[in-house]
């Protein structure tokens, strides 16, 4: 380690205060931060600090995130030999889906880091360790067969303009990968939406048809899956979307971790379920009488709310408003999926929807705090 | 008893090395030292200079914008050095201690005391900054009446001081101090005390006593006085700590002004960590040869617990108000991979990203590492977890960025110190630096709205 330690000073020492590359130095420090945790000792303020930083807790995100994707990436594969009729192993699958979606992985990262980078180092601060979830987020969210040129632009704009046009990490309005998401979804409709874009190979080969249910049930078709299935995931969709239970999994480490915030994952099943539910009642098409528990397995619905909407920067901040907004996501969600054909899945546009209102929503609930301190101010005047 | 303030946010952090009950007498201090900073808002005005002979109990410095407040000599002896640093500004002034005489104040009987009259004698003795006044925690105003006045006996920090013990053999003195202080409230002293711990203080004649429950922050005074009787825009509430309870008791009995000062010397580099006697201002050295400290590595001396204390060289010496010196090693080391979760469990971590809480009943080793690097704000929630106000921490620190005056007030500024943000500090992801914003904060208002 030592060895490693000293090599790694040398290497520094063009990027010190002073030097020729003094610029650049977050570039390595972002390389140098990643194998060894640096030797600054505390300066003002408490003398002792918690183990925790920001690393930790993205890796930690990652961590959850890998359940999903490792299952995407074999139903990718799944998906695309069942529809071809050929015979095939998890191993045949798991090719398939790799050859498919690392790709995807590593045109995100590169273009989202680069711009990253030269942004640390235009303004002169250590890069962010945020985009190590929102560059991972963003491919398991696309069709499987979203051109990577297409992926490539969906994540300039989104780090561009999504979250480096507000200040950078910590200062975004909107969730960087769903923007991306939402980008790509209005910029190439045909890539992101229909019947030939969720399986693998769909648009090659005329055997393969892959509807996800929320399209079958929009266009006024029946759905053949199980409860099981949807649950366990082996249906088309965005590709590490379609499994609840790796999502719940995922849910669980979060949860566990203390890194997502349970409140608004369990306001939002509660605001599904519940309008699910009042939909199921009336019942007038088939996505309304789609059960209201089905609701919350299918579609996006369970990773856009257990990986999106919980994204502490774009949520609401107060415990009492992460309640009011994640049951307004899955009140969304499901409205948005019952009135308007045109998207059958609505998580997207509900979390997003709720990112503009988180602020609105904190305000209500801190000027509450303030109007009783305020209203004590004045008793206390009153009685003195 | 049941307690009367009970909160269950927040967190106790076990260190290894804390004080073990047992007294003793510092080594004679050669110097001594009065540092203004350890009083906070105030600009001092020498009455000194380099070579004057001084009497124990003589002023040595009063504040600029309040004459009236003096701070004076610990100890008789001769002003060695005044120290200063950038724009003059003066950061200690040196005392050597010499036999000489103290200043004897005449103390009328208990009886014909008035609130004028104690004022008059606490000002004048120099133990007048033994109070601090909230808003700000800054010093007592000698003119107006306070609100209230409150004592905390618990001490809920790191390596937490027992004033229990530290105070057993000044019980008289203790009780002569609340006597003394309750001139100057029209309500009875709040004493604050640990719920399952009440022992002397339960005794104590004159207080309302408030017994508290909880983790750390629950022994902070902001803590109390939210839960007891918050602080309204205008009002001003004074805090007293209980040592200095006990100096002014023994002020109003032998008329000379009492710098007692019990130390517990803590903390995991202490070979032999309990409780030492000395003055106000003495050389750190003269307590730490009593209790040892391992040396072959380097340490840092806090004056005061670990979340809130202020750094201070080996060869320098004491603060003003602390009852405790941490001692733990310094934490410049490089840690491989260590971001990662569930990777060096010893160090101790609120997150559940980590088993330190494992390791929690043994007590926590630590250092001085930052253990990460400054982020922007990301995670939500943490501050709440450790804040047990009503008061949201996240947006007030914020609004202290922003230098939002109005705002400020209207999150609650009034009600906290940056003390009370400790514990942020310390937990919080990003690794913001919360207390020196709210002191920042705190500064503004005092300049802005006074």
């Amino acid at each position: 380690m030592s060895f490693l330690r000293r090599k790694l000073d040398d290497l520094k020492k063009p990027f010190e205060k002073g030097q020729k590359w003094e610029k650049y130095a977050p570039a390595i420090n972002a390389f140098d931060t990643f194998l060894f945790v640096p030797n600054h000792t505390t300066q003002t303020g408490a003398h002792i600090r918690d183990a925790v930083d920001l690393k930790r807790t993205m890796v930690t995100v990652i961590i959850a995130l890998l359940p999903a994707l490792i299952y995407g990436i074999y139903n990718t594969g799944y998906q695309y030999f069942i529809q071809t009729g050929e015979a095939f192993t998890f191993l045949d699958a798991f090719i398939h889906g790799s050859w498919k979606i690392i790709p995807m992985i590593i045109v995100s990262y590169v273009v989202g880091l680069t711009i990253e980078f030269i942004f640390a180092i235009y303004r002169g601060h250590e890069v962010n360790e945020g985009y190590l979830v929102t560059g991972l987020l963003i491919p398991m969210i696309m069709p499987v067969d979203i051109p990577l040129w297409m992926v490539a632009i969906s994540v300039a704009f989104a780090v561009l303009i999504a979250k480096e046009a507000f200040g950078g990490t910590g200062m975004n309005i909107l969730n960087p990968a769903l923007t991306a998401r939402a980008f790509a979804f209005f910029a190439y409709p045909t890539y992101m939406s229909g019947n030939k874009v969720w399986v693998s190979e769909a648009s090659n080969i005329d055997a393969i048809s892959g509807e996800t249910i929320l399209g079958t049930l929009a266009a006024g078709g029946n759905v053949n899956y199980s409860f099981f299935e949807m649950f366990q995931g082996s249906i088309p969709g965005s590709i590490a979307e379609t499994s609840a239970l790796f999502v719940v999994i995922g849910a669980a480490i979060l949860i566990a971790t203390g890194v997502g915030s349970w409140r608004i994952m369990l306001g939002g099943v509660i605001g599904a379920a519940l309008v699910g539910f009042l939909f199921n009642l009336w019942g007038a098409n088939a996505l309304m009488s789609f059960s209201w528990v089905n609701h919350l397995v299918v579609g996006g619905f369970a990773f856009g709310l257990v990986f999106m909407a919980t994204d502490p920067v774009s949520a609401a901040q107060t415990n009492k408003g992460k309640w009011v907004y994640g049951i307004l996501v899955g009140v969304f969600c499901i409205l948005i999926r019952v009135f308007n054909p045109a998207y059958p899945e609505g998580v997207m546009l509900a979390i997003l929807l709720m990112n503009v209102f988180a602020p609105t929503i904190d305000h209500y609930v801190i000027q509450g705090n303030i109007n009783k301190r305020k209203k004590r101010w004045a008793s206390a005047l009153k009685t003195a | 008893m049941s307690a009367d303030i009970s909160i269950q946010r927040g967190a106790t952090i076990h260190l290894k090395g804390r004080a073990e009950k047992i007294l003793s007498e510092a080594s004679p201090s050669k110097t001594f030292a009065l540092k203004p900073d350890n009083f906070f808002g105030i600009v001092p005005r020498l009455m000194v200079k380099e070579g004057d002979k001084i009497a124990k109990g003589a002023p040595v410095f009063y504040a600029k914008k309040n004459p009236q407040i003096v701070f004076v000599s610990p100890v008789s002896g001769i002003v060695k050095e005044i120290q200063r640093g950038a724009k003059r500004k003066i950061l200690k002034i040196v005392i050597e201690a010499q036999k000489g005489e103290a200043i004897v104040h005449k103390i009328p009987s208990l009886n014909r005391l008035d609130r004028k009259t104690v004022t008059d004698i606490l000002l004048k003795s120099g133990a007048w900054p033994f109070i601090k006044q909230r808003p700000y925690g800054v010093l007592a105003d000698p003119d107006l009446t306070p609100k209230s006045i409150y004592i905390s006996t618990y001490a809920s920090a790191p390596l937490n001081v027992d004033f229990q013990f530290l105070l057993k053999n000044n019980q008289k003195d203790f009780q002569t101090g609340i006597d003394i202080l309750n001139f100057m409230t029209d309500t009875a002293v709040n004493l604050s005390v640990e719920s399952s711990y009440l022992g002397f203080f339960e005794n104590i004649k004159g207080v309302n006593l408030l017994p508290v429950k909880g983790p750390h922050p629950a022994g902070n005074v902001s803590v109390h006085i939210h839960k007891h009787d918050p602080i309204n825009m205008g009002e001003k509430v004074w805090e007293v700590r209980p040592e200095d309870v006990a100096n002014i008791g023994k002020l109003f009995t032998t008329g000379e002004f009492s710098a007692r000062r019990t130390i517990a010397v803590a903390g995991e580099s202490v070979s032999y960590p309990h409780y030492v006697i000395t003055t106000i201002g003495a050389l750190i050295s003269s307590v730490t040869d009593i209790t040892g400290y391992d040396n072959k590595q380097q340490n840092r001396f806090i004056n005061g617990d670990v979340l809130t204390g202020n750094a201070e060289a080996p060869d320098g010496h004491l603060d003003f108000h602390n009852n405790l010196l941490s001692i733990i090693p310094e934490g410049n080391r490089y840690r491989m991979l260590g971001w990662l979760p569930f990777v060096d469990n010893k160090i101790p971590s609120l997150s559940k990203t980590s088993l330190s809480w494992l390791f929690a009943s043994k007590g926590h080793s630590v250092d001085t590492n930052m253990n990460g690097e400054e982020r922007a704000f990301v995670v939500t929630g943490e501050m709440e977890k450790v804040f047990p106000m009503n008061i949201y921490p996240m947006q007030l620190l914020k609004a202290c960025m922003a230098g939002d005056i109005e705002r400020m007030e209207a999150l609650g500024i009034y009600e906290v110190l940056p003390e009370d943000f400790g514990l942020i500090d310390y937990a919080n992801t990003s690794k913001i630096e919360a207390q020196e914003i709210i002191k920042q904060g705190i500064e503004l208002m005092i300049k802005e709205v006074g």
